[in-house]
């Protein structure tokens, strides 16, 4: 399986950020032969590149972006979604500090083929520096002619709320409210943002966009699994010798990348336990890392993709503790519109700490796993199913250790 | 602070202006012109909700809902500095409790609190999504990685 650096392939350079290092490496080359394309090609062709929407739900991008109304005369809009934030996932703030051209030339090509004359960037706020060097960027772009030819970005900021990185909660942020995700249908496609049809696409997702228009969808398809294509930028971090971002093939395998890439494990040197795709990613025991990471690869092995965070540990680490600090992110986070999930990550988060406190009671675990099977697919997003996701894994896996904490 | 004192500059009525121009409604520009307040009157107070209120012609309880609902606008006065230390999985797992205790023993002050002086409100929050270099904060503007207690010390000597 390929290691082949595309998107990373000028992260080593100090300048990658500018339109000179862009333009000296083949930047700008794909967006001429966008625009010398139909939008439908384009779109066919990105289908054809088997490429996955790399923000955590994995749907195929051209899918997406056909599902824009053909007979919709109106504005369309673009927005990417640059607001990362799925715990151990830090892949687009590398993107966008050290490659923010791929990201404007991307959105280029992504806007002929959706008929959009305007983009939105939605940028956490808590990303200064990568904010900065977008901005920079595409102040470069206006200047070389690239954006304000029927195409513009506007850069909006967010202001701390996990549940925005959720398209439709985004799109609420968007529009100047609080960011509560929408009731679906209708998707965005059909009325996103400010009521017309938007896509919402992730930053990784549109960065490969120039690079399938380049070396051609079947090139693309062939570097993943027969589902998906592509390489992805895996963040890794915990309890490894190198924590980092590492590029691979889709198709690599969670084993290959925790030992081969990123040198093992530290700690005590013994695995216990990976969660591949960011903490709402169900969690993977040792015996379990023999699996592609790829969209399909993952969810066969009951898990998920997610945003290709993996946070790896060591036999030293507790499990209990480590579900304590999660679901006092998801009690945190819970954006409070639907009840399920206000209530159930506030309990849960309160009971998991009263167990490694030492006070939990033998029912507890029994009761964490129904409170939270209750609530699972009964909310407007995917939040609380995100949240479920290492409740019942950390406690079904590692149940002994749990009952090990609790008074008899 | 009345509300008569509390106010944009004729300048930055004209970037307000701009800033809901650039929406295809207006009200778009609401979270900008919230971090423009903050700025300007060092935190969102009701006072500064109902000014901005009246810029998008937007009612207070609009503007009160937004700004309660984000993290990064403060309802009362913060320090000149905000430290804002990452409690997730990643940083947990590097140690982030110790560099929570060690700020706080430091500073003299819970998490949520502002130093006696105002220099300093720390806080302790959820990914920032810096886990390869864990344990990690965030000061004012900038991240500080790979933390340690001497790392920490240096870091606060150089806040004002």
């Amino acid at each position: 399986v390929t290691t082949e650096a595309i998107l990373t392939r000028n992260f080593g350079r100090a300048d990658a950020h500018t339109l000179a290092a862009y333009l000296e490496t083949g930047g700008y080359t794909a967006w001429p032969k966008a625009q010398a394309m139909e939008p439908a090609a384009i779109t066919d062709e990105v289908k054809r590149s088997n490429l996955r929407g790399l923000g955590g739900a994995g749907f195929p991008t051209g899918t997406k972006w056909g599902f824009i109304p053909k007979t919709h005369t109106g504005p369309v809009y673009l927005v990417i979604n640059a607001d990362e934030g799925e715990p151990g996932t830090f892949k687009d703030r590398y993107l966008l500090e050290r490659d923010p051209h791929a990201l404007i030339e991307g959105m280029l090509i992504a806007a002929r083929a959706i008929r959009s004359a305007t983009a939105f960037v939605y940028i956490r706020g808590e990303y200064v520096e990568p904010w900065r060097r977008f901005v920079g960027a595409v102040r470069e772009a206006y200047d070389a002619g690239y954006l304000g030819r029927g195409f513009d970005i506007v850069v909006h900021r967010g202001a701390g709320a996990y549940i925005c990185g959720e398209e439709t909660g985004l799109i609420s942020s968007l529009e100047g409210k609080k960011g509560w995700p929408k009731v679906k249908p209708p998707f965005p496609a059909i009325k996103g943002a400010f009521g017309m049809p938007t896509i919402v696409n992730n930053v990784e997702t549109i960065c490969h966009v120039s690079h399938i228009l380049n070396r051609g969808a079947a090139w693309f398809a062939s570097l993943g699994t027969k589902t998906q294509g592509g390489t992805r930028i895996y963040s890794v971090s915990g309890r490894v010798k190198r924590p980092g971002i590492y590029e691979a093939s889709v198709a690599i395998t969670l084993r290959q990348l925790v030992y081969d890439l990123a040198g093992g494990v530290t700690g005590n040197g013994r695995l216990k336990a990976v969660v591949p795709g960011g903490s709402s990613a169900p969690i993977l025991r040792a015996d379990e890392i023999d699996v592609t990471l790829d969209v399909d690869g993952l969810r066969n092995a009951g898990t998920m993709a997610g945003s290709a965070g993996v946070i790896v540990m060591d036999e030293t680490v507790s499990i209990p503790e480590a579900l304590v600090v999660v679901a006092r992110f998801y009690a945190h986070e819970s954006c409070g519109q639907c009840t399920p999930c206000r209530e159930s990550t506030g309990w849960i988060y309160k009971m998991s700490h009263r167990i490694v406190d030492g006070h939990g009671t033998k029912d507890d675990l029994d009761k964490i796993l129904d409170v939270a099977r209750r609530g699972a697919g009964t909310t407007i997003c995917a939040f609380y199913d995100g949240a479920v996701g290492p409740y019942i894994s950390y406690i079904e896996k590692f149940r002994a250790e749990f009952e090990a904490l609790i008074p008899t | 602070v009345s509300p008569s004192t509390l106010a944009f500059s004729e300048a930055q009525l004209v970037e307000v202006r701009r800033l809901q121009g650039l929406y295809p409604d207006p009200r778009g520009a609401l979270l900008p012109v919230l971090d423009m307040a903050q700025e300007t009157f060092g935190y969102v107070s009701l006072e500064a909700e109902e000014y901005v209120a009246g810029l998008f012609g937007l009612s207070p309880a609009h503007v009160h809902e937004v700004v309660t609902f984000y993290t990064l606008y403060f309802q009362k006065p913060k320090g000149r500095h905000v430290v804002a230390v990452c409690h997730n999985l990643s940083c947990h797992l590097a140690g982030a409790r110790t560099i929570v205790e060690h700020l706080k023993a430091r500073l003299g002050v819970d998490v949520g609190e502002t130093t006696d002086d105002g220099r300093v409100t720390l806080l302790s929050v959820e990914c920032l999504c810096a886990c390869e270099r864990a344990p990690m904060m965030q000061v004012d503007d900038r991240y500080e990685f790979d933390l340690t207690p001497p790392r920490v010390d240096a870091i606060l000597e150089g806040l004002r």
